[in-house]
């Protein structure tokens, strides 16, 4: 009998793109071991509580994607020290004092939600009922905030809050939020449904399967009225109330409203974490700050060096099919990768 | 009163949360499809009278979302229906108009 020693992959990152690409390598036969810095797998969607466009449940997703790789090797808590570059691929140190040799790294360190404390004209962690996209998933979850009110009848969403925006570092689109933003304001209409829901955008991105069909549902069946004009100012009226300003662009007029609770959606804005793994193992950044494929078209999972790969939004913002699809290519890129040195 | 050469204009903002909205609400009730516009501006475009007189139904479903008294408007159109073929949504316009008309008497 023949003892066959499976090959090591390191995956860094134990959200979803880093839980499916490990999935997949366990299927073609390597060992790959998730180093996550939480506690627990999933990332940012392990704490959102419905996913578009079928309002699927995030918890049952990432339960069955645990159970999926529940072969693998999994450090939880656990940070990568450092990347070294050997003959013959790397050597990856953890915080935990583990070493590892491997021919091939997927990083899959995700992107950071945008701190919406720093749209100071927001009045996040001012006021008292602004709250953000993934606070109002983690109320949905049942995770109490006294900052929702019992029965609000009005409430704003505010998209592209830190995304589109040169001014907080980041030019690019957050993809989702737009989407986010029509799910959200319907999901608050069927506990609310005497609210008054309004979205304030700048232009609706609802490009993906389906985005189309819920962002008419919502105007159709909800009545969510959606304005175009950027919030420029929230402040806090007598009795609490969020004061909202913004500008009417269609009819060309200011506009005021009062609202009991005001939602911003956060967008994606680069994993300082990531900045740091690509110091590391010397990767480049794109002009847009994620990491740089080797290729924006043909190969997106490449990096500029042999054997580390990528898959997610450390190379820009994605959604969560997006972002599954590109692990399972990845994986595939690294079968391939591998073999090849064979 | 003595003229002290300045005076004091109105604000021309729109007060989202104070606003009478119950015809645009009533229109919506007879017309569901007043609620799906969204803003693409077709009807306008193509409108034959708009040019002239001003009418343009976005600005009219608009005009009710906002509060606005859109009569004036209204009494361009034609009712040649030219927007109802361009509407991306189907929103069946000729009809909404007539009966904006209607709540409107």
């Amino acid at each position: 009998m023949f003892l066959t020693m499976k090959e090591n992959v390191v995956i860094i990152g134990g959200g979803i793109a880093g839980m499916e690409a490990a999935r997949q390598l366990l299927l073609l036969g390597y060992n790959p071991i998730v180093v996550e810095q939480k506690e627990q797998l999933g990332g940012h969607v392990g704490k959102w509580h419905r996913l578009f466009p079928d309002m699927s449940s995030a918890q049952d997703l990432v339960r069955r994607m645990e159970e999926d790789i529940s072969e693998a090797n999994i450090f939880l808590e656990t940070k990568v020290n450092s990347i070294n570059r050997l003959r013959e691929g790397y050597q990856v140190m953890l915080s935990n004092g583990v070493n590892i040799a491997c021919r091939a790294i997927l990083i899959a360190s995700g992107f950071k939600l945008f701190d919406a404390t720093r749209k100071e004209e927001y009045g996040y962690g001012v006021y008292d009922h602004v709250i953000t996209n993934a606070d109002l998933e983690a109320w949905f979850n049942g995770n109490a905030d006294p900052r929702i009110p019992h029965a609000p009848e009005s409430v704003g969403f505010v998209h592209c809050v830190g995304s589109r925006d040169l001014k907080a570092g980041n030019s690019q689109c957050s993809k989702v939020c737009c989407m986010t933003a029509v799910k959200q304001a319907i999901e608050i209409k069927e506990r609310f449904p005497s609210a008054r829901v309004w979205c304030f955008y700048m232009d609706l991105r609802l490009f993906g399967k389906k985005y189309e069909d819920f962002y008419i549902g919502a105007q159709q069946d909800y009545a969510v009225q959606f304005v175009r004009g950027r919030i420029s100012e929230v402040s806090e009226a007598l009795g609490g109330q969020i004061q909202v300003k913004a500008e009417d662009t269609l009819t060309g007029k200011p506009l005021r409203v009062r609202l009991d609770l005001l939602v911003l959606m956060s967008g994606m804005s680069c994993n300082p974490e990531m900045t740091r793994l690509a110091r590391m193992a010397r990767l480049d950044i794109d002009s847009d700050g994620f990491l740089k494929s080797l290729d924006n078209i043909r190969s997106i999972n490449e990096s500029n060096r042999p054997g580390i790969f990528f898959a997610g939004a450390c190379t820009g913002t994605k959604t969560v099919p997006e972002t599954l699809a590109e692990a399972r290519a990845a994986a595939l890129d690294i079968h391939r990768y591998l073999q090849k040195g064979l | 009163m003595t003229d002290f050469g300045f005076k004091l204009s109105k604000s021309s903002a729109i007060e989202l949360d104070k606003v009478d909205t119950s015809l645009y609400e009533r229109l919506c009730q007879a017309e569901p499809g007043a609620r799906i516009c969204m803003n693409c501006g077709s009807c306008g475009a193509t409108c034959t009278a708009g040019p002239y007189s001003g009418m343009s139904l976005r600005k009219v479903i608009l005009g009710l979302q906002r509060g606005q008294d859109v009569r004036s408007m209204l009494s361009g159109c034609m009712l040649c229906g030219k927007c109802s073929m361009v509407c991306p949504r189907g929103i069946n316009t000729r009809h909404l108009i007539l009966t904006l008309c209607r709540i409107y008497d």
